[in-house]
């Protein structure tokens, strides 16, 4: 599982970075080696949306923007592409 | 039944005497603790509700190709409702000018997300009523307006970054509409999130306002920031625009400086200027906009800001 969390660098993108990171482990073993990546690029955020931050898992967009996603939202949209 | 509840507490309860300065400032605080934190609670909750309706993809497609004046009345009202990071400022501005969203248009939006915020309406309401509140959206709107209308007169495209127009927009995927039940529990767990954000400062603006009602004398301020003196406006704008915080933070020092006598249209200067105009967004702004575009909008925005801080002191 490939997940990209895209943000130019500030407090709410690093939260849901933190996020994603702990619901992966909590998932278990299944998710465990999917890799995560921080993306701050703009030409690379703007190609799948405008509204930092923003979660893509397997090249499919699953949250923009604000307010942040709870946890157990990332588990679920993390689920949805497994 | 608030004030029944604030004046047990403080005059049976803790025993202080009715009238006494401690009394009356421990009576105020209990009262006004919990009135704002249910306003906050409901407000942020139902404007939550609210902002699921308007993410920034439907407002780009909202204001796409706008004309001017319309367009930017547009842009300014759906700056309060378009729940955005303040660090998505840089791809949002791309997004919108790429669009074919007209820069003053694009301006006007960014200008009032930042001034009128469910925070700063709340608290505006809490304590000083609604007639202030109403005049604070109701100017901040203006200055978006006139700001961004401004910018867009003088055609300055050639002052935006050229890599922004260089900058290919993906299919640009859309998640599904959420459902009703899905808004609902997005606008409670973000109402939580704000609350937990926001509570400290409410009760230090709380206890600064019912610290200052008992103690300071109310004419404190009148000499040197009433509406005699002319320069006051000019001076609590150059104070607000290095001072960074948002309006959560500056409410405290506002009720503070018009409890004791500042007058209307100075202290509402003096909250634009630090909302709208901070050193982090323009450092934010530098990324897409160059210096001199960047000068322009804060030259705007002073103008701007104090003429309506001198309005409302001729007109109140």
């Amino acid at each position: 599982m490939e997940i990209k969390v895209l943000g130019p660098g500030c407090a709410n993108c690093h939260t849901l970075e933190q996020l994603t990171k702990k619901a992966v482990e909590e998932l278990g073993p299944e998710f465990t080696s999917a890799k995560i990546e921080k993306v701050s690029d703009l030409q690379e955020i703007m190609k799948y949306t405008m509204s930092t931050p923003g979660l893509v898992v397997n090249g499919k967009l699953k949250h923009t923007g604000k307010p942040l996603p709870s946890l157990e939202k990332v588990k679920s949209l993390l689920k949805e592409e497994a | 039944m608030l004030k029944d509840f604030a004046s047990y507490v403080t005059y049976d309860f803790a025993g202080l005497a009715q009238g006494s300065r401690l009394g009356d400032a421990l009576n105020f605080f209990i009262y006004d603790t919990i009135k704002i934190f249910l306003l906050l609670t409901v407000i942020i909750f139902v404007i939550s509700v609210i902002r699921s309706y308007f993410p920034p993809e439907k407002t780009r497609k909202l204001l796409a190709r706008k004309r001017k004046f319309a367009g930017n009345i547009l842009a300014a009202l759906l700056g309060i409702v378009t729940p955005f990071c303040s660090c998505s400022a840089v791809p949002l501005f791309i997004g919108f000018v790429e669009a074919g969203v007209p820069l003053g248009v694009t301006f006007s939006f960014l200008i009032s997300s930042p001034m009128v915020n469910e925070v700063a309406i709340v608290l505006l309401w809490g304590l000083f009523g609604w007639k202030v509140t109403a005049i604070y959206i109701g100017t901040g709107l203006l200055v978006a307006i006139l700001g961004g209308m401004t910018i867009g007169g003088l055609k300055l495209e050639k002052w935006v970054e050229e890599y922004v127009f260089q900058i290919r927009l993906g299919e640009g995927q859309t998640l599904s509409e959420p459902t009703f039940r899905e808004r609902l529990a997005g606008a409670k767990w973000s109402t939580a999130d704000i609350l937990k954000k926001v509570w400290l400062y409410v009760i230090v603006a709380i206890g600064i306002g019912g610290f200052i009602h008992g103690y300071v004398p109310q004419d404190f301020l009148v000499r040197y920031a009433g509406p005699q003196n002319p320069f006051a406006v000019p001076i609590a704008v150059a104070l607000g625009v290095p001072l960074y915080s948002n309006a959560a933070g500056v409410i405290p020092i506002v009720y503070a400086l018009m409890e004791k006598g500042m007058s209307m249209g100075t202290v509402l200067a003096f909250m634009m200027a630090v909302t709208a105009l901070s050193l982090p967004e323009m450092i934010i702004l530098r990324k897409v906009l160059k210096i001199q575009l960047l000068a322009v909008f804060v030259g705007i925005m002073t103008v701007t800001i104090i003429a309506v801080g001198y309005l409302f002191n001729a007109i109140l």
